[in-house]
């Protein structure tokens, strides 16, 4: 068990990179998923210049945090995940006491300097301390492990739906139910808690938000209110429709040119895109996407222990979760939930997070040790 | 379970890792197909759809309307004017709260409830992201303010239009009419394709008679716009096509007059040219402020006008019907002499009054005393009731009615205004069908000097005055001179019509009857000689009338009209045209209740006459065409 080269100087690209802790594979796919984004912003921005530079600018402080994060062992996550962790709770639970409430909901820190989202945190605390829970317990996990690991995952789902913020804090208790569901949760436990949500649902319904509910209301009949919710959902279905196989063109795109696409920068942008770019652009998107997906689980698969493999599988899963519901409601599959399209949305705070989960996947991939086989 | 957790089975693990993925894998490859193929539907199988409902969404058609026609008077003076109005509208989608914005909207342009009230009605009316009216005809200062506080208003916006204006105001009201808001009661008689986009339609008078020419046809265009409507780009224009200027045969200065010189009476004053037809002059009095009804006039103000006893919207040149008694002698002594009933140097005794065969009943002249021995020239200019009787007696009902006809009297002149009434001219047939009675003689008595049943308008009163100055020839009334398109500079003349003319036996029955209508005005016993023969340096034919309202009882003597309330007394009428050889002008007036003929109407017809002698010193051939 001696560690790589890592002590000499690199001398070729592959050792160079490995001494840098860089996945020059999920890189390069990152590199391009951020230029597409920055290409579509540009269009759906109205041709801002100014808005593509912030977003670039955001952009690259997420590649460089990255790169940081891929510098730190991934012992040390698995060591911090529960303190991270504790640190969210607390923070979610500072938000409900004294958040800033901004658009109806409280879900902002303001620290002076800058305003945070606990919750986002949490998107990347709540499976990394899941994986530090189950890596010394011996897997499949029994019934009474998963009871404590569903109790950390509904702890902060809690607080975050509270705010109120379902969406995430789905999106959050989907995140650790990945690495539950990674850790070897048996089948029949499955089947029967998808059995309990399927009638757990109705329940669910008669504790949303009014607006929640119109959401849901509004995505299974859109025409009821083509003015108001609905508004959205028909016009980026009218935006993606005209696409057809091969766009309009990049800058070409109507619909958001002319400002009939609400949010058409944020989490509308797919909407743009799909125009511009047609069926085959959407496709090679969702290959990029699936591309980045598949080498995340591919580095979980060549991972050398349980946290790392949990960690890195709940990761990349999310960030398929996050694409998957981001086009799905944009065109019009599920509500609209507040869920930004991975890497090409205008917006800070969710792109460093999810940055820095790529950090930690390269460091899991370049960390490794050289077994003795 | 520590010893349990001591012995982790790493391979294991590694393997229940890789099925997991497995699983997981299919999973998401099912999850991305179904991104894909509902994307697919989207963009292939629906794309026709959607590419529809995007282009709707681009393209905008805006409807832009005409501007209306002009109207002129013969001269050119502008009788309808269009200004250009600023008016005030809220797209209200584009506003985050309309009532805070409407509060501080009203500390910049003055929004009173009522405008608040018609805004919020057309609001619940109007698609989304249009523009809705809160405030008609700002100011230049209101339009200053805004303008200067706009930045505060997003979703406000000024919008210039033109509106209609009536310079002449209420001088014209009735005769050049107004336009209002349109109604779905208007839409049901025009082509709404021709109105999309407008907010006017004509409504009254020459407004809505020539509606059709005035109005024009809407142009469109095609733009580009974004979700808040705001044009962005145009792709496409079509101009409207502008309303035909009209010109009309009046003298806005000969009006302007004839509305003075009725002063502060009810009544109306019809003044034309005997030659053409055309209308120079038409008055109702009293009358109201045409540019109210513009942009819709106020609840209180219309229920002001439509309450008031004098009856102001009411066009009493065309539509009032009143007994036009001694006015039509002149129509009867002809029938007389057509018929050869009366030879017009035959005298004719008239005592006061006349009794029927078998009746007691006596029928009054207007003067107790009556005339002494009167010949035709005499009876007309003395105004004789009883020579008329006596004539009415030889003639019968049935040839009163006949020559009444023959001028116009009992059938609308047919003139180009909307709301024209027919008066009365009595027959036996019209009494069998009005009142399921035979005729009686004395109702041909009371027929003979314009009473009892027969009512005429002072349009048709000035008609049958045209006609006798013209000996028998002229055309129908009208106002419309002619027209010009606003593309070509071409003036185009109405097709003049004329009226079946009056062939009469012997043409020096004219005469005859114009000699007796001039000594009305000229000689020293001329019933108006007085009150209109003064200081002429002109030639005047005339006959004056004084239609009784309330009967008088048996025996009673005719009252001081001083004594009598005004509503029971007498309506006074004159009719007369000038110049006697080459008439150039025919009036009749009317004065509700003003008491005598000639005493009141007479001096009124005078001045309209004077009137238009002072702008036409030459009394040359007449000109239909505007400078």
């Amino acid at each position: 068990m001696t560690t790589q080269t890592a002590a000499n100087a690199p001398s070729t690209l592959s050792e160079w990179l490995v001494y840098w802790r860089i996945d020059l594979q999920l890189l390069v796919a990152l590199l391009c998923c951020g230029a597409v984004g920055l290409f579509v912003l540009y269009s759906a921005s109205g041709q801002s210049t100014t808005l593509v530079l912030n977003q670039a600018i955001r952009f690259g402080i997420g590649i460089l945090g990255m790169l940081m994060v891929a510098q730190i062992p991934p012992e040390w996550f698995r060591v911090g995940a529960p303190w991270l962790f504790t640190l969210g709770v607390a923070l979610l639970t500072l938000v409900i006491l004294v958040g800033d409430t901004a658009m109806g909901a409280q879900r902002w820190l303001d620290f002076g300097f800058m305003r945070f989202q606990p919750s986002e945190i949490m998107k990347l605390a709540a499976p990394l301390a899941i994986a530090a829970y189950f890596h010394d317990k011996s897997l499949p996990p029994t019934l009474g492990r998963v009871a404590v690991a569903a109790a950390m995952i509904a702890v902060p789902a809690a607080l975050i739906a509270d705010q109120p913020d379902l969406g995430t804090a789905l999106l959050v208790a989907t995140a650790g139910a990945f690495a539950i569901y990674f850790a070897g949760l048996r089948w029949r436990v499955i089947l029967v808690l998808a059995l309990l949500a399927a009638a757990a649902a109705p329940l669910l319904w008669f504790n949303m938000h009014e607006y929640q509910q119109a959401r849901v209301l509004t995505f299974l009949n859109p025409a009821s209110d083509p003015t108001g919710a609905g508004y959205h959902i028909s016009q980026s279905k009218i935006a993606i429709g005209s696409g057809g196989l091969f766009g309009k063109g990049w800058l070409n795109g109507s619909q958001a040119h002319l400002n009939f696409l609400p949010e058409s920068d944020t989490d509308f942008v797919f909407a743009v895109f799909a125009e511009e770019t047609g069926l085959f652009g959407v496709i090679a998107l969702l290959a990029l996407y699936c591309f980045i997906v598949a080498r995340g689980l591919y580095i979980a698969a060549k991972s050398q222990d349980t946290f790392q493999r949990l960690a890195a599988g709940s990761l990349s899963l999310t960030f398929f979760i996050y694409v998957f519901v981001n086009i799905g409601m944009v065109a019009g599959l599920m509500p609209v939930v507040g869920v930004p399209l991975p890497l090409i949305s205008y917006g800070g705070t969710s792109m460093v997070i999810l940055l820095a989960s790529f950090g930690i996947l390269m460091s899991i991939h370049t960390h490794r040790k050289l077994l003795a086989t | 379970m520590a010893a349990d957790d001591a012995i982790k089975d790493h391979a294991a693990e590694r393997r229940l890792f890789v099925v997991r993925t497995l699983v997981v894998g299919t999973v998401l490859g099912v999850m991305v197909a179904t991104l894909v193929a509902r994307v697919a539907y989207l963009q292939v199988y629906r794309h026709a759809y959607y590419e529809t409902r995007s282009q709707d969404n681009r393209m905008r058609v805006q409807v832009i309307p005409p501007v209306r026609g002009l109207i002129y008077d013969r001269n050119g003076v502008v009788l309808a004017d269009n200004l250009p109005a600023y008016r005030l509208e809220i797209v209200a989608e584009q506003v985050e709260d309309l009532d805070a914005t409407l509060d501080r909207l009203d500390e910049v342009v003055e929004i009173r409830e009522a405008d608040r009230q018609r805004f919020r009605d057309r609001l619940s009316k109007t698609p989304h992201f249009r523009g809705v009216p809160i405030r008609l005809n700002l100011s230049q200062r209101e339009v200053a303010r805004f303008e200067v506080n706009r930045g505060a208003f997003p979703g406000v916006e000024i919008r210039a239009g033109l509106t209609r204006h009536y310079p002449l105001g209420r001088v014209a009201a009735h005769l050049v009419g107004y336009v209002g808001g349109i109604t779905a009661q208007d839409l049901g008689h025009v082509d709404n394709t021709r109105y999309r986009g407008s907010n006017h339609i004509g409504k009254a008078g020459a407004e809505y008679s020539f509606e059709s020419r005035l109005h024009g046809y809407p142009g469109s265009r095609v733009v580009e716009t974004n979700a808040g409507g705001r044009a962005l780009r145009e792709l496409e224009m079509n101009r409207p096509t502008a309303g035909e200027n009209l010109y009309l045969t009046v003298d806005a200065r000969l009006q302007s007059a004839a509305y003075e010189a009725l002063g502060d009476n009810d009544g109306a004053v019809v003044a034309m040219n005997p030659e053409t037809g055309g209308v120079l002059a038409m008055v109702s009095k009293p009358s109201y402020e045409p540019d109210l009804f513009v942009d819709g006039i106020s609840g209180d103000k219309y229920r002001q006008l439509t309450a008031d006893p004098h009856m102001p919207l009411y066009n009493r040149a065309m539509q009032g019907r009143y007994p036009p008694g001694s006015t039509i002698k002149p129509v009867m002594a002809l029938a007389g002499l057509e018929t050869d009933a009366i030879p017009a140097t035959k005298k004719v005794w008239c005592p006061g009054y006349i009794t029927l065969p078998g009746s007691e009943r006596r029928y009054r002249d207007w003067k107790r005393t009556g005339h002494g021995w009167v010949d035709m020239r005499e009876a007309i200019y003395r105004s004789s009731d009883v020579y008329f009787y006596k004539l009415a007696l030889k003639l019968g009902i049935d040839n009163l009615h006949r020559y009444g006809a023959m001028f116009g009297l009992g059938s609308p002149t047919g003139i180009d205004l909307p709301r024209e009434s027919s008066g009365i001219m009595p027959s036996r047939d019209w009494k069998r069908g009005a009142r399921d009675l035979p005729w009686y003689p004395g109702e041909t008595l009371n027929t003979v000097i314009g009473q009892g049943f027969m009512t005429a308008t002072p349009l048709q009163l000035a008609q049958m005055t045209s006609l006798i100055a013209e000996r028998g020839a002229g055309y129908q009334p009208h106002v419309l001179n002619g027209w010009k398109a606003p593309s070509d500079e071409n003036f185009q003349s109405a097709p003049a019509r004329p009226l079946a003319p009056i062939d009469l036996e012997d043409r020096d029955h004219w005469q005859v009857v114009i000699d007796g209508m001039v000594d009305v005005v000229s000689a020293p016993r001329g019933t108006a000689h007085h009150y209109v023969g003064q200081n002429l340096d002109y030639s005047i034919a005339g006959k004056s009338g004084t239609s009784q309202v309330a009967g008088l009882a048996q025996n009673q003597a005719a009252p001081d009209i001083e004594d009598v309330e005004r509503r029971f007394r007498d309506h006074a009428l004159f009719v007369a045209f000038a110049p006697v050889e080459s008439p150039e002008i025919a009036v009749a007036v009317v004065v509700e209740h003003g008491g005598g003929g000639s005493s009141v109407a007479g001096p009124i017809a005078r001045r309209v006459i004077d009137a238009y002698r002072a702008d036409q010193p030459m009394l040359q051939a007449n000109r239909e065409t505007p400078q």
